[in-house]
This record gives C-alpha cells, sequence and structure tokens, in this order.
C-alpha cells in the first residue's frame, strides 16, 4: 500500500501547486492598511510542511510558473506582471521558504505530528526568506530607502503568524491521517520497495 | 472571482500569438532590464507606449487590461503617493509608470500564450537535461494535473466550507481547511496510483 512512485509524487506536487493557486483565489482577508492578506503563504509553507523539502519545493514551483499564464497569484491576477512588479521578491522567496520548512519538519519523523514544531519551522522559514527577499526587492523596484521597505514588510507579521497556526494545526492533522508523507527514502529501502 | 482560473487566453492570429513563447518571454525580460538599467522619464515612456502597443496588437479588451491592474493597483498608488512625498512627481511617474508598463506587457504576454503552447515549450527546454535526470514528460503530466486540479480544488473548497457552515464552525478556517487539503492529497495519492496502474510515468 501506498508505495512511493513517481506518478504519486507528479500527482502530490501538482495536488499542492493547485491547492496554493486556490488559497491565493480564496477572498482576501481585508486588513484596511493596503496589504490585503491571501492564505497564499498558508499554501505554500504547508506544501512544504506535508510534503518535505523536494516535492515541496516543486509543487511551489511549478504553482510559480503556471502563474505565468494562469491567474492564479493572490487576488486573481495574472502571473508574470509579478515577478516586474513590487512582490516578485516575495514569489522568489516562496519556494525556498518551503524548502527550508520540509527539511526542518521532515528531519525527524515524529516532528510531523507536533504542533509546536511544525509551527516553529514555518515561522522560522518565512522569517528567513519571505520577509527578506520581499522587502529587498520592494526596496529595489519601488525606489524606496530598505528601511521604509522593511516597516512596509512588518504589517505582514500578524497575519503570518495566524497564518502559521493554522498551516501546523492542518499539517501535524494531515500527518496523523497519512504518516507515511514523511516516511523516507533511503538507499537500502529502494530496491526493495521496488519490488515488494 | 472575476478571472478563470483557467486563464487569460485568448485565441488569436495576430504576431504576437504567432510569435514562440521563448521569444515573448525573453522579450519581457530585457524590456524589464531595460526599464531597471535606463531609469528615466523618456525610457519610462517608451515602456508604456510599448506595453499599449503590444495589448492593441495582441487584441487584449478594456475591460480584461482594467482588471489585469485592478490587482496590484492598491501597491501602485501607495507607491505613487510614497514617491511623490518623498522625492517628486517625476520620480513617481518614472517608477510607477515602469511598473504599470510591465502589466501591460505581461497582459498581452498572457493573452496571446496558451497553457499548451507553455506546456511544449517547458518540456522541449528541459529535453536537454534529460541526462541529468530530468523527465520531461513527468513535467508535462503535472502541468496538465495542475490545470484540471484548479477548479476540482476549488469545488472541495466551496464543499468542505459549506460542510464546516452545516456544523456551525464557518469562523474556524482550521474546520475547513483540514478536510480541504486531506482530501486533495487522498484524491492525488488515488490519481498516482491510477496512472502507475496504466503505466504512466514508468520506466
Amino acid at each position: 500500500m501506498n508505495r512511493r512512485t513517481p506518478t504519486t509524487d507528479v500527482a502530490l506536487v501538482a495536488g499542492f501547486a493547485a491547492l496554493i493557486a486556490v488559497c491565493a483565489l480564496l477572498p482576501e482577508i481585508k486588513t484596511g492598511v493596503g496589504v490585503p492578506y491571501s492564505l497564499q503563504t498558508f499554501g505554500v509553507l504547508l506544501a512544504g510542511a506535508v510534503l518535505g523539502p523536494v516535492r515541496g519545493f516543486l509543487a511551489v514551483v511549478l504553482y510559480l510558473v503556471a502563474g505565468l499564464v494562469l491567474p492564479i497569484y493572490s487576488g486573481g491576477t495574472s502571473g508574470i506582471a509579478h515577478y516586474s512588479g513590487l512582490t516578485a521578491g516575495y514569489l522568489v522567496a516562496f519556494p525556498l521558504a518551503a524548502a527550508l520548512c520540509g527539511y526542518l519538519v521532515h528531519r525527524k519523523r515524529e516532528n510531523a505530528t507536533q504542533f509546536a514544531v511544525v509551527f516553529t519551522c514555518g515561522l522560522l522559514s518565512s522569517v528567513v526568506f519571505i520577509h527578506t527577499l520581499g522587502p529587498l526587492n520592494l526596496a529595489w523596484r519601488g525606489d524606496m530607502g530598505i528601511k521604509d521597505a522593511f516597516v512596509i514588510d512588518t504589517a505582514y507579521f500578524p497575519g503570518d503568524i495566524a497564518k502559521n497556526v493554522v498551516m501546523a494545526l492542518v499539517a501535524t492533522a494531515v500527518h496523523r491521517a497519512f504518516p507515511d508523507l514523511v516516511a523516507r527514502r533511503t538507499r537500502s529501502q529502494e530496491p526493495v520497495a521496488a519490488t515488494a | 472571482m472575476a478571472a478563470s482560473p483557467l486563464g487569460d487566453y485568448q485565441p488569436g492570429t495576430s504576431v504576437l500569438h504567432r510569435l514562440p513563447v521563448g521569444a515573448k518571454l525573453l522579450g519581457l525580460l530585457v524590456l524589464s532590464a531595460a526599464g531597471v538599467a535606463l531609469r528615466g522619464v523618456p525610457t519610462t515612456a517608451t515602456l508604456l507606449a510599448l506595453g499599449l502597443l503590444a495589448c492593441a496588437v495582441a487584441g487584449v479588451r478594456l475591460l480584461r487590461a482594467a482588471r489585469a491592474l485592478r490587482g496590484v493597483a492598491i501597491g501602485l498608488a501607495l507607491l505613487a503617493a510614497y514617491q511623490c512625498w518623498q522625492q517628486g512627481g517625476e520620480r513617481a511617474f518614472v517608477v510607477v509608470g515602469s511598473l504599470v508598463a510591465m502589466v501591460l506587457l505581461a497582459t498581452a504576454f498572457t493573452t496571446t500564450t496558451s497553457i499548451e503552447r507553455m506546456v511544449d515549450a517547458i518540456t522541449r527546454w528541459l529535453e536537454p537535461f534529460r541526462a541529468l535526470g530530468v523527465r520531461p514528460e513527468l513535467v508535462a503530466l503535472a502541468f496538465s494535473l495542475l490545470v484540471r486540479g484548479i477548479p476540482l480544488t476549488l469545488e472541495i473548497a466551496a464543499e468542505t466550507r459549506d460542510a464546516a457552515r452545516a456544523r456551525g464552525l464557518e469562523r474556524s478556517p482550521r474546520a475547513y481547511l483540514t478536510p480541504l487539503v486531506i482530501r486533495v492529497v487522498a484524491h492525488a495519492r488515488a490519481t498516482g496510483e491510477a496512472l502507475h496502474a496504466r503505466g504512466i510515468g514508468d520506466d
């Protein structure tokens, strides 16, 4: 049961890319300060936490590449404009954050069902990548001071913490439902799995 | 949701429709780089003119161009105000104008490029990496599963939200996100196994 096959990996990667798209399209949570929160980063970090570093990274990359022609970035705007725009830094940070989050969560099997661990991994990954590359690009493309850009970026912090709480609750529940998502493929197991 | 999740592509026969995907992406990249390298009023004005021209050639309807700009309008308006206050109106025009131009050029790209043509181009570009273990046919499979997966996932999202509402839990994101994600994983597994059973994606 549930042997890892390339097609299952591809289907999981595509399924999470679609999930991130749907998260970005769901109605935004209005904040009143000009930065709408969507569930996009929830989907990105969840992909890493659930699928692990490699599949998580690929799911986000697939989502971003498909967004070049499909209007699946937050708020339903069509993709490629964002790369030349103010939010490009955030998009570039997404696959990296998913990979880091996935690496940290999947390092130990027991991590995957512990809320506090998954929450910390998600928050750490978004601080390391999303909240650095995002404002750096904003400063560059918006021609503003780096300090100003980081101040604007802090508006995303409260929403990010809330989204990481929900992400950790959902990811741990998914790992309890599908414990073998974390099962590591080691060299010695691979031939056995292939012939089983 | 005003936009269809399946894309802004409009079939047509314009020059932009016939150009290869790679050439269009390269063009966007070059213009974007030029906008940064040659920052100034003439450059921005030229880019804006090119953006409008590209939209006209591509046959982008006014409504669609407006919709593309709507998504980034708040950010651009705030940025324009910030620039006017910090560095004056001319700088605001240069910075915000070149961003608007890029949105227009990008809209022309999405209007004239179908997902099929982009997937074809990507799998062709990946062909040389086969030696490194990259399998372009699996990448193409991932794209087609994604395109089918988006409306399906939207449907599951609506169903799980209704279920949460029926239990009086509409204020708890967890009550509908957890079943949504579990169903996405279960569906992906079933799809993967079905494809595997048909011998798709095997060596």
